[in-house]
């Protein structure tokens, strides 16, 4: 609270951001511990967490007041203008300190209280069960078993405790393995494929050098490639372009060669480094944030970001994993540099491409959990919830969220759950709301106590489970067994519900699938009624009860359209628009859309008469 | 020719006999425009039976005591007898299947019905049979609605002033803000800018006409510049001082061969499977394909919101009005009119907007996108429109009551089709090669029961608001289902469109059933 100095503020207005009107909405600004709110004469409310900020800006002073302009990691984007310029500058100044804590422990999520209580909490953070992961993809088996190799973060601080490898493979296999691996990243299990009998697993760059090798990798490998009875070679799969690999090569780092390691194949799939992903974000929200753009501006812009070129990637590299598992019944090993980001996201997309289970709303919880959470994916650095290194942040993991986004517009039944459910995951690892996503690796989160002192985010998420629902899932369907996308370059367009996700102006009016999701439920309910009153009827019947009753109870069960709850910790947080009410925007307002501009003719006070006239007009139209 | 004026009996109780194998079916019976319904009551199966009336190939009556029998005899040889009671009900019933199942579609969407709901909505406006003969304006259809101050002979004046004597005449009028929308085409002004008392005092009527006070605006798809030059070739725009209240707005539109070139080049991208992304996303910007879906749509836009919003006449003209003004016009009728986003509606809007108004589609539509010829007078003006419209559809998913398969039809039937709708250039044309004698109208072909589910929205709701969709490019899309249709699988949206469907129906009959319960209550 010490760097509040203004709590509240007056006749602020704020600007939207794309409608050409430049109409601005006046309301109060309220800064809190943990969110700025602005309340506007309408009643309306605008809450922003400050993790959530990820830039504040002051401009210069104009005659109207002093710009603020806010940049959010959820890519929301708000222009306030403040009166006084005192004013803006306490909350300029309060802003800057309040969205970069330098501290763990000065997160949301260690004030964060949803009132439930100690019990509650425990099985909230038991609700995803790694242990039981494994088991339903059938490991510990012959020839996979639990290690406790790294029982005490001994091998590797980075890794879980919890580690599946080969049986074949024993422990000083295990530890010299470790040894030539980057940060002790060593290759174990992350998708076991039940009925191929094959694998995908993980680690990071062998420290080969220009020539350096270690017998115990060697091993390790081939005991992968034992581990599976159908096949005799197994696909080694580095995630970089091959000349950053290359490169690495000079810094004693590099790739398996070929010759040291028997039957493997090894191959590039040329994803490129978090530096390169986040700049490539950057210009692209730069382009798609520029007001007054044109058609041919953002394709150009689309083009020259090579967003979509590295999501296309992405998603082909999994592509290349999925097809080695079913085709080819071949186990697969991916690397990166330290196999905590493009490792993470093609083993996940991989598992999602091959097990319709990731594709439930408690399957990709659990996906998550596991290659991303579990396997040290550095969420606070990359999500920068700590005042760091600016170097270290990259939206490696908004980037999964697109790829899974692009497969559920390929394949709208395949998925149980719907976009808003991945806009909701993105808002929250940027929220330090939950633990979840607090740290970067397990043995951090022990360190930090964060089941016993913060909450998890998905029991909050199943509670809210009929909003991430997709209402055209079709759960058994033999066709989505493993889903084959189309890499194709057509296939990948721009996300604007992640990347506009606040700007309403540029949505749909009408949303289809709230229309669905109700129709849907109302179908339920009114089968529901009819079996209740069907049942009630029959009941009364044999009880031969007078019919003065059937009324009353006729009007006991009402078909009302349901209406989702909103649980509280959820309510600061909008999703798409019109998720809180059905078909909101029947019609908008012209002057929210650029082509107003053009009218800007409309109103030019041209011959003196006609102005006049046309005043009088606009007051009795 | 109203098809409600051929229903004189709304409905009977009846028993269907449908030959030896089908048990019968009691219920009610009813005659629509296009069908015959039993409905036997929601315990039965099926709880519905249908007829197109098209397919009833001769009809017999009989009537005995207070009861009469029909027996019908279709075209694909079904021999079906309905028992009805009543004499009276079983006549009128037979009299109205027999006007309907003739019904000759060709008259379905005549521009004197749209006169007659103008009609209903002002009194300034008439319809003139001036160009009974085609000749004040050869593209033209023989009757089209002009202010009621304006005599034939003004407008004779007016059409030799306009290219191709396409005078203005009312496009649409806007009962709530009683403002209208017109077009024409340019006048002919020429380097010596001449003018024409007649078509003056015609735009000054239409002021007159309108909601008092009203300003006129001339949307001119032209620029500035383009305009000027074309009064070396005798054309030109509209003077200021000669049009007192109107005003000229430019908004250049591509149109001809650029914009053919730009379809040409989009289909050539979305035909290459091979290309890197960057290629990809380069040559969606350099087609410039989406770039005209913006102006076209925000310059609709324009013309809806100076009617809607600013209580102002509009005139929409380009060079010939054939094409870009069609356009605009079609298009803001759709953002404003909620009665041309259902299926007839919207029917009646492409057959009066642009079959009616004119537009060329035997020179436009010659060839497509693949043709190695060179294009004279070839562009996808069409194919635009119905690209817009598909774009308002995405923004206003429940607002429209045809899907993507009716414009996906209609593409398809503008550019080779076994009807004759789209054929000809003008309704003269039209006239001189007895299309309407000699071929089969589209709208009957796709009114077909079958083809419905293909082109109807499942989740339309009628929408009494105006559509204002978002002209940003975030917001606009390529039209995969038109440009990828054979490139890319469509299997999986199909399939989601079909659970949609699914879930619709169920809804109906969910809800229908309701009732079924509630009846059965007098019984405790």
């Amino acid at each position: 609270m010490e760097h509040i100095r203004t709590t509240k503020v007056e006749q602020v207005k704020l600007l939207d951001r794309f409608s050409s009107s430049n109409k601005a909405l006046t309301g109060t600004l309220y800064l809190t511990a943990t969110h700025l709110l602005f309340i506007d004469s309408h009643q309306k409310e605008t809450w922003i967490l400050h993790h959530h900020i990820a830039s504040v800006e002051k401009l210069a002073l104009t005659t109207s007041g002093c710009p603020l302009v806010i940049q959010c990691k959820n890519f929301r984007t708000v222009h306030f203008i403040v009166p006084r310029e005192r004013d803006c500058h306490d909350i300029y100044n309060s802003l800057l300190q309040l969205s970069k804590q330098a501290k763990y422990e000065d997160l949301y999520a260690f004030s964060y209280n949803p009132k439930q209580n100690d019990s509650e909490r425990r099985r909230g953070w038991q609700l995803i069960d790694l242990a039981e992961e494994y088991q339903r993809m059938g490991v510990p088996n012959s020839n996979w078993q639990l290690s406790d190799a790294n029982r005490d973060y001994k091998i590797c601080e980075t890794y879980p405790k919890e580690l599946y490898v080969p049986r074949i493979a024993s422990k000083p296999i295990i530890v010299g393995s470790s040894k030539f691996r980057s940060k002790g990243r060593f290759p174990v299990l992350s998708y076991y494929h039940q009925s191929k009998e094959a694998a995908i697993c993980r680690c990071s760059q062998p420290l080969s050098g220009f020539s350096a090798r270690c017998l115990e990798d060697e091993h390790l490998l081939q005991a992968i490639s034992k581990a599976n009875p159908a096949n005799r070679y197994m696909y080694v799969v580095d995630t970089r372009p091959r000349l950053n690999a290359m490169a690495n090569r000079a810094a004693g780092k590099g790739y398996e060669n070929e010759d040291n390691y028997s039957n493997i194949r090894f191959q590039f799939v040329g994803i490129e480094n978090i530096h390169v992903m986040r700049s490539s974000l950057q210009r692209l929200l730069e382009v798609s944030g520029t007001r007054g753009l044109s058609v041919g501006d953002l394709y150009s812009g689309l083009q020259s970001s090579g967003w979509l070129r590295h999501v296309q990637a992405v998603l082909g590299a999994a592509v290349v994993l999925a097809k080695a598992v079913t085709t080819e019944s071949a186990s697969v090993l991916v690397h990166c540099s330290d196999g905590w980001d493009r490792t993470s996201q093609v083993c996940s997309l991989g598992s999602l491409l091959l097990d319709p289970y990731y594709r439930t709303v408690r399957g990709f919880m659990v996906l998550i959990e596991k290659d991303w959470i579990s396997f040290g994916h550095k969420f606070s650095e990359r999500c920068g919830h700590l005042d760091g290194d600016p170097k270290e942040v990259s939206p490696v993991f908004t980037q999964f969220l697109e790829c899974v986004w692009h497969l559920t517009e390929q394949f709208p039944q395949a998925f149980e759950f719907n976009e808003a459910f991945l806009l909701q995951i993105h808002e929250h690892i940027h929220s330090c709301q939950f633990g979840n996503f607090i740290g970067n690796c397990q043995k951090e989160r022990e360190e930090l106590k964060l089941k016993e002192k913060t909450y998890s985010l998905w029991p909050f998420l199943l509670e809210d489970r009929e909003k991430y629902l997709n209402p055209l899932y079709r759960p058994q369907a033999q066709e989505f067994a493993v889903l084959e996308p189309n890499t194709v370059s057509f296939n990948f367009k721009f996300w604007r519900n992640m990347y506009h996700q606040f700007d309403r102006t540029l949505h749909p009016r009408q949303s289809v699938f709230n229309i669905v999701v109700n129709m849907n439920e109302q179908n339920k309910q009114l089968e529901n009624d009819i079996k209740d009153l069907e049942s009630q009827i029959k009941k009364r019947k044999n009880k031969q009860a007078d019919g003065v009753l059937t009324k009353e109870l006729l009007n006991s069960v009402r078909p009302e359209s349901p209406m989702l709850k909103t649980s509280l910790c959820f309510k600061e947080q909008t999703l798409l628009p019109g998720n809180d009410a059905l078909r909101t925007i029947d019609s908008s307002n012209p002057a929210d859309n650029r082509y107003s501009e053009y009218a800007e003719e409309f109103s030019k006070p041209d011959p003196a008469v006609v102005s006049l006239e046309y005043g009088v007009a606009r007051m009795t139209c | 020719m109203e098809f409600s004026e051929l229903i004189r009996t709304g409905q009977a109780q009846a028993e269907l006999l449908r030959g030896p194998e089908a048990p019968p079916l009691r219920g009610t019976l009813c005659v629509t425009g296009h069908h015959l319904l039993l409905s036997p009551g929601p315990q039965a199966t099926p709880d519905l039976w249908l007829l197109l009336l098209r397919s009833v190939d001769s009809i017999e009556k009989r009537v005995a005591g207070d009861s009469g029998t029909i027996t019908l005899r279709c075209k694909d040889l079904r021999v079906l007898q309905l028992d009805i009671e009543g004499v009276e009900a079983t006549l009128n019933i037979a009299r109205s299947i027999e006007g309907l199942r003739l019904g000759d579609a060709w008259h379905f969407h005549p521009p004197e019905r749209y006169y007659k709901r103008v009609a209903r909505e002002t009194n300034a406006w008439r319809l003139s049979e001036a160009n009974e003969d085609f000749s004040l304006c050869p593209s033209y259809p023989r009757a089209v609605i002009v202010p009621r101050a304006v005599d034939d002979d003004a407008l004779a004046r007016s059409a030799r002033f306009r290219q191709g004597g396409r005078f203005p005449v009312l496009s649409y009028h806007h009962a709530p803000s009683r403002t209208v929308l017109l077009r024409s085409s340019q006048p002919l002004t020429g380097p010596q800018k001449r003018r024409c008392a007649e078509d003056e005092a015609l735009l000054r009527a239409v002021l007159a006409g309108s909601r008092p006070g009203a300003r006129g605006f001339i949307v001119d798809t032209r620029s500035a510049q383009t305009a000027k030059q074309a009064r070396m070739t005798g054309g030109g725009t509209e003077a200021k001082a000669a049009y007192l209240g109107w005003k000229r707005l430019h908004r250049p539109l591509e149109r001809g061969r650029p914009l053919q070139e730009s379809f040409v080049h989009l289909v050539e991208a979305c035909g290459d499977l091979e290309q890197s992304m960057d290629h990809w996303l380069s040559r969606l910007a350099g087609c410039r394909w989406l770039a005209h879906v913006k102006e076209a749509l925000s310059t609709a836009c324009l013309a809806a919101q100076g009617m809607e919003r600013e209580g102002a006449c509009i005139l929409v003209h380009g060079a010939e009005g054939t094409d870009s003004t069609l356009l605009v016009t079609s298009l803001a009728q759709l953002i404003l009119d909620p009665s041309s986003r259902t299926m007839a509606g919207f029917q009646e809007l492409v057959e009066r907007e642009w079959i009616q108004a004119g537009h060329p589609f035997q020179l436009r539509c010659a060839h497509s996108a693949f043709s190695h010829a060179h294009p004279k007078h070839e562009a996808p003006t069409f194919l635009l429109f119905l690209d817009c419209v598909w774009q308002l559809g995405r923004q206003f998913p429940l607002s429209l009551e045809f899907g993507e398969g009716m414009l996906l039809a209609l593409f398809d039937h503008a550019y080779a089709s076994p009807f004759g709708t789209f054929l000809c250039n003008s309704e003269q044309e039209r006239c001189l090669c007895e299309v309407r004698t000699r071929t089969h109208s589209l709208w009957s072909g796709l009114n077909q029961l079958k083809e419905q589910r293909k082109l109807r929205n499942p989740l339309y709701v009628p929408n009494p608001l105006a559509l204002w969709p978002s002209v940003e490019p975030q917001s606009l899309r390529l039209w995969q289902g038109l440009f990828l249709r054979w490139t890319r699988p469509p299997e999986p949206s199909e399939a989601a469109w079909e659970k949609v469907w699914q879930i619709v129906t169920d809804q109906e009959k969910t809800e229908g059933s309701q009732p079924t319960v509630s009846a059965s209550e007098p019984q405790l």
